[in-house]
This record gives structure tokens, sequence and C-alpha cells, in this order.
């Protein structure tokens, strides 16, 4: 028995280092995506490229200003559209869908969210971009809304779920409507779960490319009519890494810092306060 | 055969918070020692200390000498080799669910390098007529997975697949307290006849059964060890009130 | 029917009046009720709405492609927009190779890393970790192609690929100039995107399983990692199956990193250093550029493809993973 003891001992060992090796591996991608990210686009952040329109190709200088501009304009839309429908949608599963129907709507959530972002851009053109015969931040905007709605559904019926039902019974027993219990009392002890899914369905569809192709297919110009072709951050960024043009290269590397920065400081923040506990409502 | 095992000073804490305090008891070979008292007291805790179970727990600590005949079970002993010779078994039975009861009570020995599948059988059969299974269990080893058995049924598999490995001390941390009566008697029986080949140690409850099933018990209170005493001696003439306070019902 | 002599509560507990609390007349706050829940209704009906106006667009526009080239168009090799003739082979070739490809290179590294947090790892470098591999999530497809195209990929061509030719170019998986970008590229970028899912997912799963059968273990004299092995790993299998084919999914629906890295050559080669093409990168590249209604209607009827597998890759994953947990926490979605 002696030696198999030595030997299980050196498997455990072994075990241990390749699940350390491991963690080191995925890790290390991340490392050096940031470090790179950083390296290569930090010193080209500057005010005007953060302000400025793209210049002609050729001509050095110029930035994404549009771009920032239009991948606001285009997730305001998105979050008119995602956000209500998938706050309602988890409302309902939470308060009134605990049974088969409710079900079938939440495996409906899970189907959407697997649909590949592509295919929801093409479906989103068949529907908004080929009936007013041109491209627009609305139809974009429409894409990445419907991409929100399985996420804060999903996180608005978790966190709902986690209200114990004694608050809803004391608020049915100070006589306080029903509807109004469920804004007023179980929606406000839970708002901040509810936030947190926003935020973080937010960031997953700003920086989202494939449904922009055909539906915002972006603009090389200012463009503050939402119903025009608009330019986006993440589209900007795939047209310049793909380009041959070695100054269009060095603004892509800053644009995408710009846009992990504002994507990865929103998912932070949010980890951050839920790990302090600032997001666990009130219950 | 049997080995006795001994605990001297026996300190142990979760964290910052004491759970036991200068425990000494010798638990004799072949014979059935069980442990009482409240909850909280202490007991599972202790008995956790013999078998290496309660350093698991994260913050835990434990200081003190424990010897299972000439093997100091802390201060060099590999843990895995102390708790292949002290054997547990739990309240709740916990036998692996995705395993036939074969596999199940075969577990510990593949662990431990044993492949022959003619000793795999015969101990797999010894154990489980050892735990009066083998006649319920005999025609599905293979196809039955161990946990589409009753509840008692279980329990008793998972102190075959204990028994399996050999150990010299088999403790039993209210090993009946989840079971129905008929099924709690089948066990307590088990005790009785095991204490031939083995040491138990007993963890409970119920005092009723320390009585059926012990030689020896042992009193805790509050992580102390209040009375240890012959079972007959302890139930009836108590040296310590506390003993008897908790013996005639006034508290827990 | 008579007013009661007080008024009754929603819940029809009778109130004693109590001052300053508004009270609404029944009526009224009964049609409020209705109007909200119907209203709440209309937004989870929202999405039945759009999946079925996605899948019914998908089938509709696919109709030209489908009347066109039948079942055919999913064995047949040749893309060729200027005589009309498009079959799909190529794109699904290249999406289960790099998407496989993929998985094996993944699924050691989610489980192990998966295995480390969960029951390897130092107390303190739990949340760290996992924060880390959150954030691996967190990153945007483009941002992960545009490090491929400048990173990854000289990488591949200069130190990797040329490796791999000399050492494994017997297996005739190596063959051909090492470009960079290709198959094996496609596969190692996608490989670290699925990482996160797979892992989180993972360890969700093991932590699932109750303590009692790691202490089972251990009482028997196993070694800790006998210990996972015996009473976690065998018990969380369905569960880790299911995060495996969930990151399948995950992978095969993905676009951007792929198109920018795969070459986007619609050839069907055995070698990993060739260029390739998926259904995904073939929609994304020549979508807005697609003459004539025969062309659209072929790229859509990929899209209609991509739409079926990925919701059969999905469903399957789901079941195996809700059969261990409690089901897919709403926090897996925001990936």
């Amino acid at each position: 028995m002696r030696s198999s003891y030595w030997r299980r001992l050196l498997a455990d060992r072994m075990a241990t280092a390749a699940a350390a090796a491991a963690a080191v591996l995925v890790i290390a991608p991340l490392v050096a995506v940031f470090g790179y990210l950083v390296y290569r686009g930090a010193s080209s952040i500057t005010w005007a490229f953060l302000t400025q329109a793209p210049k002609p190709v050729g001509e050095s200088g110029g930035g994404m200003g549009n771009a920032i501009a239009g991948s606001g304009i285009i997730l305001l839309i998105a979050s008119a559209i995602g956000v209500p429908l998938g706050i309602g949608a988890g409302i309902y599963l939470a308060e009134y869908g605990r049974r088969g129907f409710g079900n079938f709507i939440r495996f409906t959530a899970d189907v959407l969210n697997g649909v590949p972002s592509i295919v929801v851009g093409i479906a989103v053109y068949a529907l908004v971009v080929v009936v007013q015969h041109h491209f627009s931040a609305v139809s974009a905007g429409i894409a990445l809304g419907i991409m929100m709605i399985p996420t804060v559904t999903r996180s608005t019926e978790e966190v709902l779920l986690m209200v114990p039902n004694s608050i809803r019974e004391a608020g049915l027993g100070l006589g306080i409507p029903r509807w109004r219990t469920t804004v007023s009392i179980v929606l406000r002890s839970a708002i901040s779960g509810v936030i947190t899914g926003v935020m973080l369905a937010f960031a997953r569809v700003a920086g989202e490319t494939a449904p922009l192709l055909f539906t915002a297919f972006g603009n090389q110009y200012w463009n503050w009519n939402p119903n025009q072709p608009t330019a986006a951050l993440p589209l900007q960024i795939f047209v310049y890494a793909i380009s041959p043009y070695d100054e269009w290269h060095r603004q892509a590397w800053a644009g995408a810092l710009v846009l992990i920065i504002l994507i990865v400081g929103t998912v932070g923040m949010v980890r951050l306060a839920a790990s302090r506990g600032l997001l666990k409502g009130t219950s | 055969m049997g080995v006795g095992i001994e605990a001297r000073r026996l300190n142990a804490w979760f964290g910052s918070h004491q759970a036991l305090f200068d425990v000494s008891m010798d638990m004799a070979a072949n014979h059935v020692t069980a442990i009482i008292g409240p909850s909280g007291c202490g007991k599972s805790t202790f008995i956790r200390c013999l078998n290496r179970m309660h350093e698991t727990v994260p913050g835990a600590r434990v200081e003190g000498t424990v010897r299972l005949g000439e093997l100091q079970v802390y201060n060099g002993t590999p843990a895995v080799e102390v708790r292949r010779r002290i054997g547990m078994v739990f309240q709740k039975p916990n036998p692996f669910p995705t395993m036939s009861i074969y596999d199940n009570v075969a577990a510990g020995l593949k662990l431990n390098g044993l492949r022959n599948r003619r000793q795999l059988d015969e101990i797999v059969e010894r154990t489980l007529r050892l735990a009066a299974l083998w006649d319920e269990v005999k025609d599905q080893l293979r196809k039955q997975s161990g946990a589409s058995l009753s509840g008692g049924q279980q329990q008793r598999l998972c102190i075959a697949r204990a028994l399996a490995v050999e150990p010299e001390v088999l403790l039993m941390d209210e090993p009946a307290s989840a079971l129905d009566p008929i099924s709690t008697g089948k066990i307590e029986e088990l005790i009785f006849q095991l204490k031939a080949s083995y040491t138990v140690v007993i963890v409970t409850h119920n005092m009723q059964q320390a009585a059926r099933v012990a030689d020896l018990t042992g009193f805790f209170l509050l992580g102390r060890l209040i009375e240890f005493e012959r079972t007959q001696k302890i139930f009836t003439t108590p040296s310590d009130k506390r003993t008897e306070d908790y013996i005639t019902g006034r508290f827990g | 029917m008579s007013e009661p002599a007080l008024p009754v509560g929603q819940s029809g507990i009778r109130l004693s009046v109590v001052p300053g609390l508004k009270r609404k007349p029944p009526r009224s706050s009964r049609a409020a009720d209705v109007v909200f829940r119907y209203g709440m209704l209309l937004c989870a009906l929202s999405l039945l709405a759009v999946v079925g106006l996605i899948a019914a667009q998908l089938v509709l526009h696919s109709r030209l492609s489908l009347q066109q080239f039948g079942w055919k168009f999913f064995t047949s090799e040749s893309w060729d927009p200027v005589s009309g003739d498009f079959g799909a082979l190529p794109f699904i070739y290249g999406t289960l190779v790099s998407s496989f490809l993929a998985l094996a290179l993944a699924v050691p590294l989610s489980v192990g890393v998966a295995v480390f947090i969960t029951e390897m790892c130092p107390r303190v470098l739990r949340a760290p970790l996992s924060f880390a591999v959150e954030l691996l999530a967190a990153i945007p497809s483009v941002i992960y192609g545009l490090w491929a195209i400048f990173v990854l990929a000289p990488i591949l061509r200069v130190q990797v690929e040329p490796w791999l030719a000399q050492r494994f170019g017997w297996t005739g998986l190596f063959e051909g100039p090492p470009y960079g970008i290709g198959m094996l590229a496609a596969g190692v970028i996608l490989a670290i995107m699925i990482v996160p899912i797979i892992a989180s997912i993972t360890r969700e799963v093991l932590t699932a399983v109750p303590q009692n059968q790691r202490e089972a273990a251990l009482s028997l004299g196993a070694t800790r990692w006998e210990m996972i092995r015996v009473g976690v790993l065998r018990n969380a299998r369905t569960g880790i199956v299911g995060a495996v084919i969930l990151g399948l999914g995950r992978a095969l629906g993905e676009t951007m990193a792929v198109t920018m890295v795969i070459g986007n050559v619609p050839n069907i080669s055995r070698s990993l250093l060739a260029p390739g093409y998926t259904l995904a990168s073939v929609i994304a590249n020549e979508f807005t550029e697609a003459t004539g209604n025969l062309y659209l209607s072929a790229l859509i009827e990929i899209g209609l493809a991509l739409f079926l597998i990925t919701i059969m890759v999905n469903m399957l994953a789901r079941l195996l993973v809700w059969s261990t947990t409690r089901g897919v926490p709403a926090r897996v979605h925001a990936q």
C-alpha cells in the first residue's frame, strides 16, 4: 500500500498543478488583451479623438467622436425598448406567471437570448430597414433593444423572487391595490438588483457589432438624425481594424480602449457594488 | 480486530470560537462508546477531530493528541491514512448517487489501488453481509444506484462502504436519527455485532439508544467532557449533577 | 348589494379607518389591477412576438433560396454569386471545425479553472479569480477580433504554426503556408471567448454538489484530487456536459472575432492553417453587398440555419444544466 500512497499523492499534486495552470492560461488573455489595448491605444486617446469625426482616408488625425455619439443615440433607443419591456416581462413572470404559461415565456426568453446577434440583425433589416428603404440608428436601436429584453427579464424576475412574500402581504393587508404593491413596494425594494440587471444588459449590447452591420450601417460624418445611417463605436472599430491603413489601425486601438473602459467600467462597478452588498435591496 | 482510540487534552476551534476544551477520553477496543449531550455541546466536533474531518472546515483548528494504538493521528501521519483506518458514517446517509451499490462499496478500495476483480467481489459481499444488506441487494448489485435504496438501506450501504477499507475504528455521527424506527433497530443490532471486530464510537442525542447499544458513555456539555462511565452507571447513578439533570430531562 | 360598513382592502380584510391613508373605491383599483396585469402580460408577450417575428422573417425571405436549391443547399460546395449558384457546405464545415476546435481547447481549461476556483484555490483568491473570468466575458467580440488580428495572428504565423507544421505535420492537419489568419486563429480566439461561459456554469454546478458527498469521499481516505474526482466531478457530470454544450452554442453563433481572423475563403480544407469561412461570417461580410434577391435569400437561409441550430443546441444544454442546478442564473445571460 505504501507505493500506491505516494503515487496517489503525486496524482493529487499534479492535479492541483494542472488546475492552477488552467487558471493562469485562462487569465493570461485577459491581461494580454487589456495590456495591449492600453499599450496601443492609450496614447491615441486625445480630446480631438473623442470629439472629431474621421478625416478622409490618407489624412491623419480626426477621431471617433461621431461614432461615440452614434452609439449613444443607438443605445438610448435600445434602452427605451429593452428596459421597459424587459422589466415588465420580469414583473409578469415573478408576480403572475409562476406556472405553465410563465414557463413557456421563460423558455422563449432563453431562446431569444441564444439567437446569434447577427440573426437578429437580419430580422430587423427585413422588418425595418427594407420597409424604410434606408439604414438608421432607429433600426439599430430596435435590434439591440430586442437583445436586451431577455437579460433584463431574467434578472428582474430573479430579483423580484427574492423579495419575501411577507412584504407583498403587508402591502395588500394595508389595503394597497395589488398593482401598487408590486410597483411601489416590491419593485422598489428590489430596485438595485433590477438596475444591476439593466446595466449588465446594457454593457452587453454596447459592445455588439454584428447587428449594426446592416441596421446602423455606419457613417463617416456626424449624424444626429436617428433615421439616417449612423456611426457606432464597435462598428467603426471593426471597419478600421480590417482596413489596410495604419492610421486607421491606430484609431481602432484607441476606439477599442474607449469602448472597453465604458463596458468594463460598467460591469466592474456593478460587481463591486454587488459584492459590497450595496445592491441587495431592502428585503 | 479493533484497536482502542485515545484522545488527550483535545481542544478545537471554529475560527476564534472554541468548541472543545481539554477533552481526554479512552475509547476501548472492541467496545461501543456512546457520546451524549444537548445540541451544540461539541459531540460531533469531537468525533470529527478523531478522524481529522474537523480540519476540512475552513478556519478550523485542533490542538492535543489522538492516538490509535501506535499511530499518532495528528503529528506527522497523513490525513489520508488516518481516515482509512478510522471510518465514518454520517447522520444523513450519503451514498454516491452516480454509482451502483457495488461501486459504492468498492469505492474506497479502488481509491486505495485494489483492482483485482475477485478480491473486490469478495470484500463487497463480505461487508454487505456484515452490514446486513446483502440479502436485500445481492441481485441488484450492479444495476441499482446507491441512491435508489430506502433511507435505512442507504445507511447500511454507507456502513458497508466504510467497513470495506478495513478500518480499526468506526465513528458514527447520529447514524439513525434520520431513519424510521425499524431501520433504527436494524442499525442498532448491527452496531452490537460490529463491536466484535471493530471499535465503535457513536454520537447520539437519543439516550435510550445509548443505553441500548453502548458499553461506555461520555456526557458532553458546552465543549467539555463532564462524565465518562460505564453506560449502566451513568444512567442509574451519575456522579455529576449536570449529567443527572440532562438524563432526567431537566434540559436538552 | 349594500356597501360594507367598513372599507375592505384588496385582500378582503376589513380595515379600520386609518387616518391619512387614501382609500380608493374598490372598483377603480380593481380596474387598475387588471390594466396593470395585462400591461405586464403584454411585455411578456413581446418576447414571443419578437421570436416569432424573427423566425417568420427568416423563413419568409429564405423561401426563394429554399425553392431554388432545396436540400442541395447544405451539401453543395460552390458559393458563386456571379453564376447564382449557392451552397452552404463550406460554411457549415468552417463553423463546425472552428467551434469544435474551440471546444477542444476551452473545455479542459474551463473545467480546470472552475475546479481550481471552487475546490482548490485559497479563499482569498476566489473572488478576484471569478471576477477576472467574468471580465473576460464582458470583452466585446470586436475587441477580441482586433487583438486577434494584430497580436494573436502574428504569434501564430511566426512561432506557433511553423512549430506545429514541423512537429505534427504528419497528421496532415498543418499543411500549407502559415498565414496566421485561418482556422486555427479562429479556433483559438473562439476558445478564449467561450471559456467564461463554460467555466461559470461549471462553477455553479460544482458548487451545487452537496458537501456531504465530499465528506463521504474524504472519510474513506481519499486525497483531495480523489475526493474531487469521486465526490464532486462525478456528481456534476451532467451539468458540466450542459455547460460545454452551452459553450458550443455560443461558439456556433459567434460572428465578429471569427470574421476578422478566419480568412473568409469558402474552402474546405483539412489543414487548420488554411483560411475558412463560417455561417455567421459569410452573412457579416456579404450581406450588405449582396446583389440580387437570390443572393440575399441564400444568405438569409444561412441565417435561418444558424437560428435553428443554435436553438436546438441551447435547448439541449439547458435541459442538462437544469437537471443539476435550479436553473441557469440570469447573471449568465449577460454574456
